[in-house]
């Protein structure tokens, strides 16, 4: 696996919805095209969430996945 | 999605106030325009003096479950009208009073906070709303 150029991270662990792609997109807008953006959360609707607002905004999941209660998600500034 | 999503908001208990905000965060961050007219007690929530003061619970309020809402309120792990400004900021977030409420509750603009964009009618709002959805809470 390749090491992602991360320009921001957001911790949304413990928030739940909506405040975890609220947090995403609020830290979206301070990006540009290309940078890349992880979230960690812990709310269990995320997976759905981010692939939904993903397809919505047009701003590409790059990665999502889980471990240990924890989700990850990284997704690029269109 | 680019119809709007249109919500009545005729409820001013914080469990209700904070579903909406819920649902026009959502709309606003997908990129989706948000319409919310404020009837009745809903209105007398967005009032600048008691805007963000406790409202209570609705009658829907189960027993077990209310003080554990209650509870996050007072934390601020929950917070509708601060949703709602970050909602703004996101999106394309309009807030109106329904007029024949200010009418009868006899309020003015000034009284109400600056969430609030303004006033409309019954036709304005539901034209607007067009073929989008239209919630009622």
């Amino acid at each position: 696996m390749t090491t992602l150029d991360i320009a921001q991270r957001v911790d949304a662990k413990g928030l739940s919805c909506p405040m975890p792609i609220v947090k995403t997109a609020q830290a979206m807008k301070t990006l540009t095209t290309g940078q890349l953006l992880e979230v960690l959360a812990t709310d269990p609707g995320s997976t759905k969430d981010f692939e939904a607002w993903a397809k919505s905004t047009g701003n590409p999941l790059v990665e999502s996945g889980a471990e240990g209660g924890v989700y990850r998600f990284v997704l690029q500034h269109k | 999605m680019d119809e709007p999503l249109s919500i009545v908001l005729f409820s001013g208990t914080d469990d209700r106030l904070t579903s909406a905000s819920v649902f026009a965060a959502g709309a606003a961050v997908l990129g989706r325009p948000v319409r919310i007219l404020l009837q009745y007690w809903g209105l007398e929530a967005f009032q600048a003096d008691r805007i963000g003061h406790a409202r209570g619970l609705s009658a829907d309020a189960d027993a077990d479950g209310a003080p554990k809402l209650v509870a996050a309120l007072e934390a601020g792990q929950i917070n509708w009208a601060e949703t709602l400004r970050q909602s703004k900021e996101l999106g394309e977030v309009e807030i109106h009073a329904c007029a024949q409420s200010m009418d009868i509750l006899k309020l003015e603009q000034a009284d109400l906070d600056p969430l609030v964009d303004g006033i409309e009618g019954i036709a304005g709002f539901l034209a607007a709303a067009g073929d989008g959805q239209l919630l009622f809470i």
